[in-house]
């Protein structure tokens, strides 16, 4: 007979989709732990998209509100575009956690908090009144409480190890993780390999870490709290071959990838910023691909080392937020001046000035559409989630390099950091990027020998049927020429102080970025009736929360229309006819009504605004319930 | 001194190399310092004969800054202050290239100051061009960061009240491998240093005192005018002791403070004076610090020359190894490799 004591059998539930939410103090690994969850959920096949929310101070004064750290996860075996609304589970660190997101939670959702993190200083901490204890004083009998003392199950695993105490405490994430693993019926295998890579050279926390994920595993096992496991099986995606990717990492990899398919070296000069970093972290592991990166001494320098690059002939690119692109706007001028290409990379975040570091906003699109001295309209394009921005990043290089500009790409902090399912491409299906690179000629010794056209002087402004310059590089025989930020003569690039020329020139220069408009794909609704009651505008990120808005609406029989915006400037030609086809037209934004000034600028048209500027992105609810008042009004 | 007379030297091997003037017209004011500076330039690159399409001159804003329009190789006139980063970006990617970088005393000691610095560390391979002229031209004449205190100009009619870098030393102080000084009147020694300046490997950095004749005329001129030259100017050579005044005088160091010794009365002989090493860094932080103002009584002379060599690796040459050494281990990237990433599942 079996002498160990057989847990109680657990029942398992199937769930279709899930939100969890971790939250604790900045130093707790909420961070680790939620995305090493997601990429768990991802491997098995479900729908997954994520929300980090951190605080911009790295290690916040522990257990305040101020630092708490928090990871949303949405996972399902349905289709799933954004991280929730609401959340199912709140897996909280400390009385803090739980007080910062506790309205987060549906009615009759699951806390799972470590106790020890609600004694009487985390508690004082949190701001909760002398002798309170939400754990134990009822007041969350609405919820489905478990109280678990993850500090000294972490220790008591750890018991015999050589490890001090504040390094036994410092796994409690992995005690966390094991257990939602188990609680949802996933393996550890994955996340076991990803232990041992990352503690590959310190055989003592691969060992600690090791034995504190199997022990919250094991919990759960034997607890007799936990009776009900879930599960939640994978979701219906078309076939393919699929990983995880934020937005950040879609652009690092679109960069590289784009530079390769156009023959380009890629030289990346950016000087660090919340929330763009990671693009540098990402590039500059990537020097096996003749990536070059920069850090420059400011924003200033970055992009000045971008441009210079690029009239070294190589792809030249830089990256920032709000307050850096401020910073590069005489720069971005030269490189319109120039006609050079050059890609710009804003990581929107909460502005104005430093703002809200680590928060989301849309609120930089005037920047980026009219951010700059004279009359020198760029291209501005929009990525609308973390896979879109691998999408975006190779449309903004191919448009940059095809057309001898600057273009503009903004993504912003919701999507750099979330994470979602990639069906990536191969690289043979990638589109040809093209650059117009001038035909060196013979050089002066030789041209005797040369044909007639080879006599006449080098023209570097001279323009295509696009009106696209070519592009003549340093080294190139016979193309030497002279390029400036002073006004040129049309063709021959000569400083030119002329009214009539200065005229011409900014026409040229304007009617250029016009006809790239000619390039795009035809519009297109992402989902709804082409003619109808009401049409949702969106553009960026709130993409998801759109998008199952209007899902929902149209299931509830209401006559609304979903179209997503790329192409801030210059629009999308298809999108003056298709706004006259309905009666309304709303665009949520999470900045005061941006677009819709320029919408309303453009096509006189009446768009109503749903605006949020609370550096948190939108839910799906806030969109359903403008619409449903924006139709009854 | 006018600067026709300048123009009466004859560029070396001019006749048959290629001609790098454009087909610009100059429109520098008529007798400014910057033809003579311009010529030099010119003849040194036809001594040189490196192929028009290989040189690269990046100029930021100002009078110096129209530069890369009057030579027929490739160039670019940018914004103010950002001709290093420019020149950065742009050597990184193009090793073989030679690049200058035409710059002022407004452009890269004020506007530009930063990046300047950081180029200086990086030591990325560029013949830095410094135009100093103590005075903002183009604005048309406001005191720069190199004019000295109590400057009257349109924007300190009471004198200015800032003190002014001293631009060698803040070089030599952001870790410059290559720091000289010329003058425009002075065009064979003008020429010798924009030899040494483009021989060099790495940042090298010439200063040019240069003659505004409408906004700062005469700035300069107790070092260039016959008159007072040989008196207040020392022409530094690598191992050769420091002489001046027609060598009846030289510098002398007692301990870590230069003196001047007057070797005609017998009082120093020259095995007592300071002998010049380019690669002496501490000597260089000494050589760079005489820097007075030369109204002043028992004034040292200004020195001239190369100041400072060091052969320290450029920025570009350890961003390329780091890229051959990726290759190398870990292969040429794979870009299908890159997209796949390192944790896949199938949908079938």
């Amino acid at each position: 007979m079996d002498t160990i004591p057989t847990p109680r059998p657990k029942t398992v539930e199937a769930r279709e989709k899930v939100v969890i939410l971790f939250a604790g103090d900045s130093g707790d690994g909420i961070q680790l732990t939620g995305s090493q969850f997601t990429e768990s959920n991802a491997l098995f096949g479900n729908d997954v998209s994520t929300f980090p929310n951190y605080p911009a101070e790295i290690r916040a004064p522990q257990g305040t509100l101020a630092g708490v750290s928090g990871y949303q996860l949405h996972f399902g075996s349905v289709d799933v575009f954004t991280p929730g609304d609401v959340c199912d589970v709140l897996v909280v660190m400390n009385s803090a956690a739980l007080k910062a997101n506790l309205a987060k939670l549906k009615h009759g959702g699951t806390i799972i908090a470590n106790s020890d993190g609600f004694d009487t200083k985390n508690l004082r901490l949190a701001g909760y009144p002398d002798e309170e204890n939400p754990l134990t004083d009822g007041s969350l009998d609405n919820y489905v409480l478990h109280s678990v003392d993850v500090t000294k199950l972490t220790r008591n695993a750890l018991e015999g190890t050589t490890l001090g105490m504040k390094e036994k405490d410092r796994s409690k994430n992995m005690f966390v993780l094991g257990f939602i693993n188990w609680m949802y019926s996933r393996s550890l295998d994955r996340t076991k390999k990803f232990i041992e890579e990352k503690f590959g050279k310190k055989p003592e926390l691969l060992d600690a870490n090791l034995k504190v994920l199997q022990a919250g595993y094991n919990y759960g096992d034997t607890s007799e709290t936990f009776t009900t496991r879930y599960e939640v099986k994978p979701a219906p995606m078309p076939k393919g071959n699929y990983r995880n990717i934020t937005g950040n990492q879609g652009i690092a990899i679109g960069l590289i990838a784009a530079a390769q398919k156009a023959g380009l070296e890629l030289f990346y000069g950016s000087y660090p910023i919340t929330p763009a970093s990671d693009i540098l972290h990402e590039l500059s592991r990537n020097k096996h691909f003749g990536v070059k990166t920069f850090q420059a001494e400011d924003e200033i320098a970055a992009i000045c080392s971008a441009i210079g690059a690029s009239y070294g002939g190589a792809l030249g690119v830089t990256a920032s937020s709000g307050p850096g692109i401020a910073l590069k706007g005489e720069a971005l001028g030269l490189a319109f001046m120039l006609e050079l290409p050059l890609v710009v990379v804003n990581v929107q975040r909460g502005g104005p000035s430093t703002g809200l570091p680590t928060k989301t906003e849309q609120a930089d699109l005037w920047q980026a559409v009219h951010g700059r001295n004279g009359e020198a309209p760029i291209p501005v394009i929009a990525a609308s989630s973390p896979t879109d921005c691998f999408e975006m990043v190779y449309e903004a290089v191919k448009l940059a390099v095809e057309h001898m500009t600057p273009v503009i790409l903004l993504s912003d902090g919701y999507i750099a950091n979330g994470a979602e399912p990639w069906r990536f491409p191969e690289a043979k299906d990638l589109r040809p990027i093209t650059p117009p690179f001038a035909k060196p000629r013979m050089s002066d010794e030789e041209s005797v020998t040369s044909s007639e056209v080879e006599k006449e002087p080098f023209l570097p402004y001279a323009r295509d049927e696009n009106g696209v310059r070519p592009w003549a590089i340093p080294g190139m025989k016979g193309l030497q020429h002279r390029i400036g930020g002073i006004e040129k003569e049309d063709k021959t690039g000569n400083i030119s102080y002329d009214p009539q020329n200065h005229e011409l020139m900014v026409k040229l220069r304007a009617e250029k970025v016009q006809r790239i408009a000619d390039t795009y794909r035809p519009i297109r609704l992402d989902s709804g009736p082409k003619n109808g009651e009401l049409l949702i505008v969106g553009w960026g990120s709130t993409y998801g929360a759109i998008r199952t808005a209007a899902l929902e609406l149209q299931k509830e029989g209401h006559s609304v229309a979903h179209v997503h915006l790329r192409h801030m400037f210059p629009f999308n030609k298809g999108l003056r006819g298709m706004l006259k086809r309905y009666e309304k037209v709303l665009v949520p934004e999470m900045n005061s009504g941006q677009l819709r000034q320029l919408m309303r600028a453009e096509y006189l048209v009446d768009a109503q605004g749903l605006n949020k500027v609370q550096g948190m992105p939108f839910t799906s609810e806030e969109i359903r319930v403008a619409a449903l008042n924006l139709l009854r009004s | 001194m006018s600067i026709a007379s300048t123009s009466a030297i004859p560029a070396q091997g001019r006749n048959d190399k290629p001609d790098y003037s454009s087909d610009q017209q100059v429109r520098w004011c008529p007798g400014c310092g910057d033809y003579s500076i311009l010529k030099q330039v010119e003849s040194v690159l036809a001594q040189h004969g490196r192929p028009k399409e290989e040189i690269v001159f990046i100029s930021g804003i100002g009078c110096s800054s129209r530069f890369p329009y009057y030579l027929d190789t490739y160039g670019m006139h940018s914004i103010h202050g950002r001709a290093p980063a420019i020149a950065s970006g742009m050597r990184s990617v193009q090793p073989n290239l030679s690049v200058w970088m035409i710059t002022g005393d407004g452009d890269s000691l004020s506007i530009g100051g930063n990046h300047l610095i950081h180029l200086l560390r990086r030591n990325v391979d560029l013949n830095v061009l410094l135009f100093n002229n103590e005075i903002y031209g183009l604005t048309k004449g406001q005191y720069s960061p190199t004019s000295p205190e109590g400057a009257i100009s349109k924007s300190t009619p009471m004198g200015s009240t800032d003190h002014p870098f001293n631009p060698l030393a803040l070089c030599l102080g952001a870790d410059a491998t290559f720091i000289a000084r010329g003058m425009d009147r002075d065009p064979k020694h003008l020429r010798e240093m924009l030899q040494r300046t483009d021989a060099h490997r790495g940042t090298s950095m010439l200063e040019i005192y240069q003659n505004c004749n409408v906004f700062n005329d005469g700035a300069f001129e107790t070092f260039t005018e016959k008159a007072t030259k040989a008196a207040h100017t020392i022409f530094v050579e690598h191992d050769k002791p420091l002489l001046f005044a027609n060598g009846t005088k030289g510098i002398k160091l007692d301990g870590m403070t230069p003196g001047i010794v007057d070797l005609a009365s017998g009082e120093a002989s020259m095995d007592d004076l300071w002998i010049h090493d380019e690669r002496d860094s501490f000597k260089a932080s000494i050589l760079v610090r005489l820097f007075d103002d030369p109204r002043e009584k028992d004034a040292l002379p200004r020195p001239f020359g190369v100041f400072y060599v060091n052969d320290r690796h450029t920025h570009e040459t350890k961003m390329n190894a780091q890229v051959a050494l990726a290759k190398q281990k870990k292969g040429n990237g794979d870009l299908d490799a890159l997209l796949r990433g390192e944790n896949v599942w199938t949908i079938g």
